[in-house]
């Protein structure tokens, strides 16, 4: 049973997603809610396997390889499995009060982002290298069209741009994939390391094509440019989706790649290079966000500057950062959810997201606001918080590899956070003359308020549950234990 | 080998260069969608070539890569111009009522 | 002794944050509901703080340990030190929340105010039972947000700046302490709060690092406890409605700021580290300047309640100067300021409050005459001001006194002047607003409403009282300077 786990974890969301899209309106909310139920209770197994029994590997229809698909769920992906179902079940049930009546939109709503949910699990669980690749093109031609549920109006331009970049790296990955075929032979993870490394410029090559792509579709400075129109002006459930689990996918696709087969051929130079473009991330993104008039866009801003953090695990290689790079992945994906649930109620209730008109918004909206702030705690890495755990493992690690630099671009990083998060609640707290909310839309349902604040208050949890996730990780790869 | 892979070499070598050097310029999006499926055939090219420069008879699973790369690809770009249309009408519609 | 007796600080911890939660949850509409979580909530942390300090007293030990990574633990415990600030604190949470729903009568976003008044206290609970940096980190920080709400209760535009002030100081602070804990972390490893600290080992050795890392972590503490240059945050919080002035601003975030400094000396570093790398002496004269500075300008305060910040300024630095002088004495003055200063400020902060409140008064100018109309209020506040200046035999004298004998017990001679000096500048910024209250004609022209709401009044005496109480009685076991007495027996193993 245990070893059909993946299988269910990817397949029930997948093939829930095609039957809503053929059934659909009169099928919205029951159908979708019962394949998220199930989605939520598979994989969260599978998780718990995982953490008792170790590893789970599973060869798709029983072919062996080479011709068999391998399913593999280790340690990491666990992990990320853990925060994309956690994360996914309460997306769907503020999604209930957002998308919960019947209509066109709301069942493509419903059938896009139970694809999607099945794609990003299906990415996780791949173990070579063009299923991942398989995966990756699920995820972004399902995350595109879900831009779209806004309305097409604001969003055909962003949903374009995305559509672009998304094409464009797949492509360059899909050309490492190819190479590393040629140099390796095969494209089951655990078996391209050795010949990658000693394949020379060729195996270099389909290193580079490799993570470029990867880097592409994660919106790593400087291929970000589509992702704030597009995280900033879908619907509150679809932006929280991509800015905390899109992108996210694509960083654990970073890590798997750089620790596994890729660990014999890379450079320092390259790691290096990565951990700049992550401070220059984190620089940039912070800056950007302090900028914004729009509270959706400071926030999609944010999801730039938060995935330098992962970067920089890359220079400094040792297992305390490997853990704070993982450990972040949660920890924003958690709190950016929340960043954006709650901001979907402030555009509810509102009508629009100017930031200087949104003032004195915690009486209306208290739920929502500290729902914002709890999870900005987070965001800015202080105590005690997912973030904070996150931010004092790459701490140590900068310390501990001797490149204190990056313990300055961290502690800089969590002030330009501080400058941001710290701005919106300055609004919603002022209590002054001028703009003011003109008109007052519906108050969000309670169950869009409670799902941002339960996100709200896991981002703090996650601040005292550190031992059993980091556990459930395990070590560096490849690093002695 | 019955073929001589060089030509096909450079052959994607340029167009992967024109369709990278369109894609860093071009602002349209439908030069920009151009531009990313040439510089697309520029990659399925460059895996035909690996089932080439594999040993023993031709590899099928460059091939199978290729083919499902075409379709992804295929099926984006539907999906990109169907987007790009809908712009344009937008745009003219938008143009139509500032008329009125 | 059962492990839910040991887990004692955790409940103490709990009580508060299960308070802030059932007074955010009750929000603004069931005010009578949130008044009794809120009071039954401190009268209860009450009880248990009592229980804490009969068990610490008879030799228990209250140590609860969360393990977050390997070797990185949230460690509570309640030693003697600990218990000091707590009881400081629990006392003067339940008198501040009987003024402070007095003070608030009518003002809106009460639930709020309330709900971060007693995660506030959390956090100052969390300080004081710490068992490490880095759980003292944690609760550090979350102190500074859950006081910025507090500073940005009425929201105006004036206010938000004061705000911002606020938190580009205590974040700053904040970021420099958690460099030099990730410091000491990679150079010494784990290290809990143990009386004498751990680290002599590494004095010959790592000298250099060590200095470096007690200068990072004084600088992060440095803040809250506003030593000069880094106390510009304090007078422009003033803004703050007065019960949070009060509480926070001459008890917790202060407090908080000196507890630190205690803790790095005494508990971190250890005594006879601190002065084999010379930073002792060095400690002590920036504590001194402090002193005279915030003397010096409080004296050209027009305002009451930034006279009475920088007057703080002053009075909290007196706290590390009795540490960084090492010797017994001079701990037990600096330690013992830490409450009798609590509770002098707290009552100077409480009349300020009410006088703002019944008659409008904000600037000095405005206090003549004030005794005839508000004579209690008048009395509690002339108390605080003598016991600030030292008269015999109210608080202030006590701890002013252990700090001169212990300045000539480590042969700091220079520090006695200092001590004079304030006390004369003390006399001076306070001695005219005494004799404006009480001699000279009515200022205000507003009808007569004679004294302040009783549940103003009564707070401020009941703190205005035991200002002089633990001046009077100190010579008892139980009194604040007998308690201190016993840390400082444990801490230097007398």
């Amino acid at each position: 049973m245990t070893e059909f786990l993946p299988v269910l974890a990817v397949f029930i969301p997948l093939l829930g997603g095609v039957l809503q899209f053929l059934m659909g309106p009169r099928a919205v909310p029951v159908w979708p809610m019962v394949v998220s139920g199930a989605t939520t209770v598979c994989a969260l197994a599978l998780v718990g396997s995982v953490t008792n029994q170790g590893d789970i590997q599973h060869m798709l229809g029983g072919w062996e390889a080479p011709l068999g698909i391998p399913l593999r769920v280790d340690g990491l992906a666990a992990v990320m499995l853990l925060l994309n179902n956690v994360v996914g079940g309460l997306v769907s049930l503020y999604a209930l009060g957002a998308h919960g009546r019947s209509g066109a939109v709301n069942s493509h709503f419903w059938a896009l982002w139970l694809l999607l949910w099945g794609s990003l699990n299906a990415l996780f669980v791949s173990g070579d290298l063009f299923n991942l690749y398989v995966a990756l093109e699920l995820v972004s031609l399902s995350a595109i069209p879900l831009v779209l549920v806004a309305g097409p109006r604001k969003t055909v331009a962003a949903a374009l741009n995305y559509l672009h970049f998304a094409l464009f790296g797949s492509l360059v990955y899909l050309a490492g994939v190819g190479l590393t075929y040629a140099v390796a032979g095969s494209l089951d993870l655990t078996l391209i390391a050795g010949p990658l490394a000693e394949g020379g410029p060729a195996g270099h090559m389909a290193a580079a094509c490799l993570i470029v792509g990867v880097l592409i579709k994660a919106a790593i400075v400087p291929f970000h440019i589509w992702l704030p129109a597009a995280h900033g002006n879908a619907p509150a459930a679809v932006s929280a989706v991509l800015s905390a689990l899109v992108v996210k996918s694509c960083m654990y696709l970073l890590l798997r790649l750089w620790t596994e087969p890729l660990a014999g051929i890379t450079v320092d130079a390259a790691a290096q290079l990565l951990g700049i473009i992550g401070a220059a991330a984190i620089g940039y993104g912070s800056v950007q966000a302090f900028r914004q008039e729009r509270l959706k866009l400071v926030v999609a801003y944010s999801t730039v500057a938060q995935l330098g953090y992962m970067l920089l695990f890359f220079p400094m290689a040792v297992a305390t950062a490997w853990e704070g790079a993982v450990y972040h992945g949660v920890a924003h994906g958690v709190a950016k959810a929340a960043l954006f649930l709650a901001a979907g109620n402030v555009l509810l209730y509102v009508g629009h997201d100017r930031l200087r008109e949104l003032r004195g918004l915690d009486r209306p909206l208290a739920l929502s606001v500290f729902a914002f702030a709890l999870a900005g705690v987070s965001i800015m890495g202080l105590p005690p918080s997912g973030g904070f755990i996150a931010k004092w493992l790459l701490l140590s690690a900068a310390l501990e590899t001797g490149q204190w630099w990056w313990a300055l671009v961290l502690i800089v990083g969590g002030f330009l956070a501080a400058a941001y998060i710290f701005r919106v609640l300055r609004y919603a707290f002022l209590n002054a003359p001028g703009p003011t909310i003109e008109i007052e839309g519906p108050v969000p349902p309670r169950l869009m308020s409670w799902t941002a604040l339960l996100l709200g208050v896991l981002s703090i949890v996650l601040g005292f549950t550190t031992a059993p996730i980091l556990g459930l990780l395990g070590g560096l790869p490849g690093a002695a234990p | 080998m019955s073929i001589m892979p060089e030509p096909f070499a450079l052959a994607a070598a340029a167009l992967i260069a024109v369709g990278f050097y369109g894609f860093i310029t071009q602002q349209h999006p439908l030069r920009r969608l151009l531009a990313i499926n040439i510089f697309g055939n520029g990659v399925f090219m460059t895996l035909i070539l690996v089932a080439y420069w594999l040993p023993g008879d031709a590899d099928p699973v460059p091939h199978a890569m290729v083919l499902t790369g075409i379709v992804i690809a295929v099926s984006a770009t539907a999906f990109g111009l169907a987007l790009i249309r809908r712009r344009i009408l937008d745009a003219n519609r938008k143009q139509d009522h500032g008329d009125d | 002794m059962s492990t839910l007796y040991q887990a004692m600080p955790l409940w103490v911890l709990l009580i508060s944050l299960v308070t802030a939660v059932a007074v955010f949850i009750a929000g603004e509409k069931w005010q009578r509901l949130r008044t009794a979580f809120n009071l039954s909530g401190a009268v209860l942390k009450l009880v248990l703080v009592a229980i804490m300090l009969w068990g610490v007293d008879l030799g228990h030990t209250f140590v609860v340990h969360l393990p977050l990574l390997p070797g990185l633990n949230l460690v509570l415990q309640a030693d003697a030190l600990a218990l000091l600030f707590m009881s400081l604190s629990a006392v003067l949470w339940l008198v501040t929340t009987v003024y402070a729903i007095a003070y608030l009568e009518r003002a809106p976003d009460r639930a709020r105010f309330f709900g971060f008044f007693s995660l506030c206290v959390t956090a100052t609970m969390g300080i004081a039972m710490a068992g490490n940096l880095f759980t003292f980190f944690v609760f550090y920080e979350l102190l500074t947000l859950a006081t910025w709400p507090l500073v940005i209760h009425r929201g105006t535009d004036k206010v938000m700046v004061a705000g911002r002030t606020y938190l580009h100081y205590t974040l700053g602070g904040g970021a420099v302490f958690l460099l030099g804990i990730v410091l000491l972390y990679h150079l010494a490893g784990p290290t809990d709060f143990v009386a004498g600290g751990e680290l002599l080992h590494l004095g010959e050795d790592h000298a250099g690092a060590l200095t470096a890392i007690f200068v990072l972590l004084i600088i992060g503490v440095g803040v809250k406890a506003a030593i000069v240059p880094l106390h510009g945050w304090l007078p422009t919080a003033m803004v703050a409605p007065a019960p949070v002035s009060a509480l926070l601003h001459a008890v917790a975030v202060v407090k908080a700021g000196a507890f630190g400094i205690v803790r790095v000396v005494h508990d971190v570093y250890g005594v006879e580290l601190v002065q084999q790398l010379h930073l002792g002496t060095a400690l002590a004269v920036v504590a001194s300047i402090t002193i005279i500075y915030g003397s010096l300008r409080a004296i050209w305060q027009t305002d009451l309640k930034r006279r009475l910040a920088f007057s703080t300024v002053s009075q909290v630095s007196y706290v590390a100067l009795g540490v960084a002088m090492g010797s017994p004495l001079a701990t037990i003055g600096g330690l013992v300021h830490l409450v009798h200063q609590g509770l002098m400020k707290i009552t100077l902060f409480f009349c300020a409050g009410a006088y703002a409140e019944t008659y409008g008064i904000h600037a000095i100018r405005e206090l003549d005459g004030i005794g005839r109309r508000m004579p209690w209020t008048t009395a509690m506040f002339t108390l605080g001001a003598f016991g600030m200046i030292g008269v015999p035999p109210l608080a202030g004298f006590i701890s002013k006194w252990y700090l001169g004998l212990g300045a000539v017990d480590a042969h700091q001679y220079w520090v006695i002047p200092v001590l004079l000096g304030s006390t004369v500048l003390n006399a001076i910024y306070f001695l005219p607003l005494l004799h404006r209250a009480w001699f000279r004609p009515l200022a205000i022209t507003d009808k007569d409403r004679g004294e302040a709401h009783p549940g103003l009044l009564w707070p401020t005496v009941f703190t205005g009282l035991s200002a002089m109480g633990v001046g009077l009685l100190a010579a008892f076991a139980w009194s604040p300077l007998g308690w201190v007495e016993l840390i400082v027996v444990r801490e230097y193993g007398l």
